[in-house]
């Protein structure tokens, strides 16, 4: 699973592609992606835990909401997740549950890097490709 | 006729742009984009992809209009101007964008740069300390929820009732500070959490504040700068750049789900998600204009919670009192905003909901919006640069009322995705550099910084000219940085 952000695409904001071999993988590595494009991943350590369970109409808004509430949770509670574990099924609607490790934002120790104000739907795509998802989001920052 | 990026674009004048409606399916009206020849050749792929799309939604009234600072965001492009029926037409979240109220203000001093630069590192650091910038960051009021509530009600009001601001300031800010129907009801507990301890702060992104120079070669008008409190040769100005924080940012996001559903209830179709819309006069469209009324507050409140410790941080620097170091508000403007505003079409007075995203309300003299101290003036617009290249001071103009709905640009728009910017140059370089160029710097972000390279932008002045030229402000003064905070 990777994530690689984009040069020449909605150049005001932070465009990004995700990869990987299963719909779970995909949700972990696009939020790594929102992460990532916060802070340096490598020096958040997993103090706290949180689980979060969602329920949407379809796997893209989930993977929406999902990323949105981790963007939430920067502002709301200053905090930073770094590792997801995440758990989808899917029968009439969605549903995820998601356990995030992280910490508290330190802005001594954290490199600061965008604060995200928001996921957007421009150019919002989650595609299985044969044996692959992929995912393509722009953040607004 | 000319070909751009596959659509062919007819040229109205000297600085204007029109693609007609045969050139995608569904516009309903034509695509004007105000540019020069150099600008316009320029302008990325997506500006015209996504003032063609604004083109099409229901109830536009005249034309979709790119400013000239107009480049690619999502919905609306950013430079974008909408103006829809009040009875026919739609409100669209990504017509406003996620930093509702996103804006700009000015505050003079009455310091010279000889009077500033033995302290204008202290003075920079002051500021840095005062204004929390970058992630993370936040600010020094502790409000419960239902004070909070108060407070995206009444904007700049409960600012200076609470003695974060002078009574002189209120009207000195975009409609007073505060955007009349706003009701807390109508925004999530979500969006109240998330902005509760953001009052006050910076951000990131292209956020800064920075400490200016007004010199006698950069005044345009003479008479109207003074009036406008630029009165002295090489003259200390401070300029900031926020919006609505965290809790702008979650009404939107809010709002975005509840429109892709209203859409399809009123059987609206967009070409792009983020252009979700429902009538204005619908449930869902009313919701929303007072949930973002609230948010505008919060980022005129911001704005002013920051004002306040501006104040503090310059008058504890320099040992003297705000009111002697004459820190007086000149103007505070929005660039993310809808409001219903009046003007004539086709010699119809109408009332119209104006989508602004990245834009500026350009009023001429003698507009009622306009504070009495500058009515016979016109409205002052603020174009915010890039924090290597300066900004201007402009007046709005009875040309903008006729022509872009009282509009105007915003800034210096980008050429250049903030991934490639980073690539080109390292933030601790840059900071080196411009340094050496006079300009003292402290950044929250050194990856932000870079992505925030002057070479990432347009020539503001070029911008500037265009609006100009154009007639849909006037050029009054240019500002030269000398200090900046980066969030």
């Amino acid at each position: 699973m990777t994530f690689e952000y984009l040069e020449d695409v909605a150049i005001a904001d932070l465009a990004f592609r995700a990869e990987a071999d299963s719909i779970e993988e995909l949700f972990e590595v696009a939020a790594e992606a929102v992460s990532n494009s916060m802070t340096d991943l490598s020096t958040v350590r997993p103090a706290v835990t949180r689980v979060i369970q969602l329920e949407a109409e379809s796997l893209d808004h989930l993977l929406f909401d999902f990323l949105a509430e981790i963007v939430y949770l920067k502002d709301s509670e200053t905090l930073i997740f770094a590792r997801f574990e995440t758990k989808i099924t899917r029968n009439e609607s969605c549903r995820l549950r998601a356990e995030m490790l992280g910490e508290r934002i330190d802005r001594g120790r954290h490199e600061l890097r965008q604060d995200v104000k928001a996921i957007t739907l421009h150019m919002f795509a989650l595609e299985k490709t044969d044996s692959r998802w992929s995912a393509t989001i722009v953040l607004d920052v | 006729m000319m070909k751009k990026d596959g659509y062919r674009v007819e040229r109205t004048g000297d600085y204007q742009f029109e693609i007609p409606t045969t050139e995608k399916e569904g516009m309903r009206v034509p695509a004007q984009i105000y540019a020069s020849d150099k600008l316009f050749k320029e302008m990325d792929l997506g500006v015209l992809n996504q003032i063609t799309n604004v083109a099409c939604l229901p109830g536009i009234v005249r034309a979709a209009l790119c400013m000239p600072d107009g480049h690619w965001g999502y919905g609306f492009p950013i430079g974008g101007v909408a103006a829809f029926d009040k009875e026919e037409g739609v409100i669209s979240p990504g017509g406003i964008g996620f930093d509702i109220n996103c804006g700009m203000r000015l505050l003079t001093t009455n310091m010279t740069f000889e009077d500033v630069k033995p302290r204008l590192e202290e003075l920079v650091e002051n500021l840095f300390r005062k204004v929390p910038a970058g992630l993370g960051g936040t600010g020094f009021l502790r409000l419960s929820a239902s004070e909070f509530r108060d407070v995206v009600e009444r904007g700049v009001g409960w600012c200076i009732e609470n003695g974060y601001g002078w009574e002189e300031d209120r009207e000195r800010i975009e409609d007073f500070g505060c955007i009349e129907g706003a009701d807390s009801a109508k925004v999530s507990s979500k969006a109240i959490s998330r902005g509760l301890k953001q009052l006050g702060t910076l951000g990131s992104g292209n956020h800064y504040l920075e400490i200016q120079l007004v010199t006698a070669d950069n005044i345009y008008d003479k008479d109207v700068a003074e009036r406008l409190g630029f009165n002295m040769d090489n003259q200390v100005v401070i300029m900031f750049h926020c919006g609505s924080r965290g809790f702008g940012h979650q009404v939107a996001t809010d709002y975005l789900r509840v429109f892709e559903r209203a859409a399809r209830k009123y059987g609206i179709t967009v070409r792009d998600r983020e252009l979700a819309c429902a009538p204005f006069n619908s449930p869902e469209g009313q919701d929303y204009y007072k949930a973002m009324a609230c948010a505008a507050n919060n980022a005129f409140a911001n704005r002013q919670v920051i004002t306040h410790m501006l104040r503090k941080a310059v008058s504890e620097t320099f040992k003297t009192s705000p009111e002697d170091l004459g820190l007086h508000v000149v103007y505070d403007v929005c660039h993310n905003i809808a409001k219903v505003e009046k003007y004539r079409v086709d010699g119809e007075e109408r009332e119209l909901v104006i989508h602004r995203k990245g834009a500026t309300r350009s009023l001429g003299p003698g507009a009622q919006q306009i504070p009495p101290m500058y009515r016979d003036i016109g409205q002052p617009v603020i174009i915010g640069g890039s924090m290597e290249t300066g900004s201007y001071v402009l007046m709005g103009t009875k040309k903008a009322e006729e022509k872009t709905f009282g509009s105007t640009a915003h800034g210096s728009g980008r050429t250049m995705s903030r991934t490639k910017a980073k690539r080109l140059v390292r933030g601790d370089r840059l900071l080196r550099k411009l340094k050496q160029r006079g300009i003292y710097i402290r950044a929250a972000s050194m990856s932000g910084l870079a992505e925030e390279a002057g070479f990432a932008y347009k020539n503001i002045s070029e911008v500037v000219d265009v609006v100009h030229q154009a007639g849909i402000s006037r050029k009054i003064v240019g500002l030269r940085p000398i200090g900046n905070i980066k969030g």
